[in-house]
Order: C-alpha cells, then structure tokens, then sequence
C-alpha cells in the first residue's frame, strides 16, 4: 500500500484528490483558497490597528491557517515516508533549457528529489544576492500580487474556475502572463547574471 | 477539536501536492515553458471535476457538516483588478516556482530557503493593504 502510494501520481489522480480537498473544505464550512492566510498572518501580527484591510474578523478563519499548517505536516509525511523511488522526471526540452542558465536537474535521488533546484535553494546558495533577489522579490510579488487580484491558484484557477466565474478565468489569464514573462525573459537573464 | 478536521485536510493537501509534483520549481518551469503536459493535466482535471462537484453541491443543495448550504460567492466583477493582481502573482509563480500551497509544503520538506519567500509574501500582502485605496479595483 504505502509502495503503492509513494510512487509518483498520475496527473489525473493528483487532479481528483484536490478536488476532494476542495469539497471536504466546503463540506466542513470553509473553502479552498491557501492566500487568504497571509492577509490572516498580518491581521493576527496586530496590522488591523494601522489598516482597515486587515481589520476583518480573523478568529473566523483560524481554520485556515490550520489547513494550511496540516500542509506542512503533509509536506514532511509525504517527503519521508512516502517519497518518490527517484526524483521528479522532467521533460528533455525544459532540462535542456536549465542547463544553458547554469541549473542542474536531479537524474538520481542521491543528487536531489527533483523539487527545488540546488543551485537556487540550497542553504549555501540561497543568500548570493541573485537567489535573495529570487526568493524575496519573488515572495512579494506572490504575497502582493494574490491579495490584489483576490486569490491565487486555489482560489482563482480552481475555485474560481470550477464555479465558472469570469473574474477568475482573468486572474487566470493575468497569471500566464506574469508566469510567461518571468520564464522565458527575466528569469533566464537573473539566471546567468 | 473542530480543527482537527482541517489539520486532516491540510495533511491530504501536503500529500497531495508533493505527490501530484505541483511543488516542483522544475515543474513550475516545465509549465511556463509549455514543454509537459503534467501540471494542465493536474488543473484541467481538477477544473473540471470540480465544476461537476460545484454543480452537483448547488443542485442538490449540499449541506455542511453543520447542516448550512453550502453557498459559492459570486465574485465581483472587474478587469484591473484581477488582471494586474493576476499578472503580479504570475511573475512571483514562476520566479519562486511556488504558489501558496507549495510554499507551506515545501517548508514541511525541509527545504529551509522557502522561509524567505513565505516570510516576504506576507509582508507583499501586508504592502498591498496599505496601498490598496491607490490601486484600480
């Protein structure tokens, strides 16, 4: 059982079970949508006082940052008892493509499972300015850009979407565009800076 | 006790996510660069079903566990918003090769660095609500 679950899911299951996650939050009286804890986090660190946006009924969701601290729970189960025989398998092109901007992708699990890439999150890495530039820019346009547009992949590209709204389906687009222009011409020059 | 029933969900969600591989930064690139099918397999498929469960909830008028409907909120419609918020999260995906739900994944791996992007996108947010009555809407 566990060997059966430990390999890597096909697209399709992966897909189904978050719809499952989707429907026991809404059957338990919340719903799917992972960014609307950072805007907790700030309420919680006291930001209501000096911010209207913050000053919002936080004790309500206090279910949600519980979901998400079961993901990080999730997170450790699945990398050590359920881990993958080898690392994640990525296409040749984009492989191929790392390598001219100086990444590696694990070929075997001795070199990394195949989640996060050395050479920009690895501890004796992380803090060269471009990979603190990566991470903390990064994060604020993560933390900034999903208040704005209201939600983030759960909450637009699947809640959203699922309930056939419209504004989703933009936010949607809006995130191609952003994903587009970062892979293909900012990250590729950060990378070989 | 009424947590407990998230913190289980919340545990699905970080199986889950690792196993479905939508944590990985490669994938995330993989993604962008149009070059697998996996990660719009996952979305697709997730849509989709998803649709029919929204579908099936409101027609059948699913309760909670508390025995309330369960309600979908319309969301308010405007272009700006959610196109440029949208766009701004998008440069952020791609970058860090995490969204939200990754994010707090990844840090149940180990994977201390993801700190830095969990730790900066709270305080983007916190930007966003001191700027948010000079930003279109």
């Amino acid at each position: 059982m566990i060997e059966f679950i430990s390999q890597p899911w096909h697209w399709g299951v992966s897909g189904a079970m978050i719809v499952l996650v989707m429907y026991l939050l809404l059957w338990f009286g919340g719903q799917f949508g992972v960014s609307a804890n950072l805007r907790i986090m700030c309420a919680i660190g006291g930001a209501g006082k000096k911010h209207s946006f913050f000053d919002f009924d936080w004790r309500s969701q206090i279910w949600n940052l519980v979901f998400i601290g079961g993901a990080v729970i999730g997170g450790y189960i699945a990398s050590t008892f359920l881990a993958s025989p080898e690392p994640v398998q990525i296409s040749d092109a984009t492989q191929a493509y790392l390598k001219t901007v100086g990444v590696s992708t694990p070929q075997t699990m001795a070199e990394g499972t195949g989640y996060v890439p050395n050479e920009i999150f690895g501890l004796e890495n992380a803090f060269s300015l471009v990979n603190l530039i990566i991470l903390i820019i990064g994060g604020l346009l993560i933390g900034f850009g999903t208040r704005w547009a209201g939600g983030c992949t759960s909450g637009h590209a699947i809640s959203g979407l699922a309930n056939l709204q419209l504004p989703s389906l933009i936010a949607v687009i809006g995130f191609f565009i952003g994903g587009l222009l970062m892979a293909w011409l900012i990250l590729p020059q950060l990378l070989t800076l | 006790m009424k947590f407990i029933k998230f913190l289980l969900t919340g545990i699905l969600f970080g199986i889950v996510m690792t196993k479905s591989e939508a944590i990985s930064w490669f994938r995330i690139q993989e993604m962008f660069r149009f070059e697998s099918f996996h990660m719009y397999g996952i979305i697709g498929t997730a849509v989709i079903l998803g649709a029919t469960m929204v579908a099936l909830v409101k027609k059948m008028q699913g309760k909670t566990i508390n025995g309330e409907t369960i309600k979908f909120n319309p969301k308010n419609m405007s272009i700006p918003r959610y196109l440029f918020g949208g766009i701004i999260f998008g440069l952020g995906w791609a970058m860090t090769g995490a969204c939200p739900g990754p994010m707090f994944t990844l840090l149940g791996h180990g994977i201390w660095s993801i700190l830095l992007v969990i730790i900066s996108s709270i305080f983007g947010t916190y930007l966003y609500g001191v700027l948010r009555s000079r930003l279109p809407h």
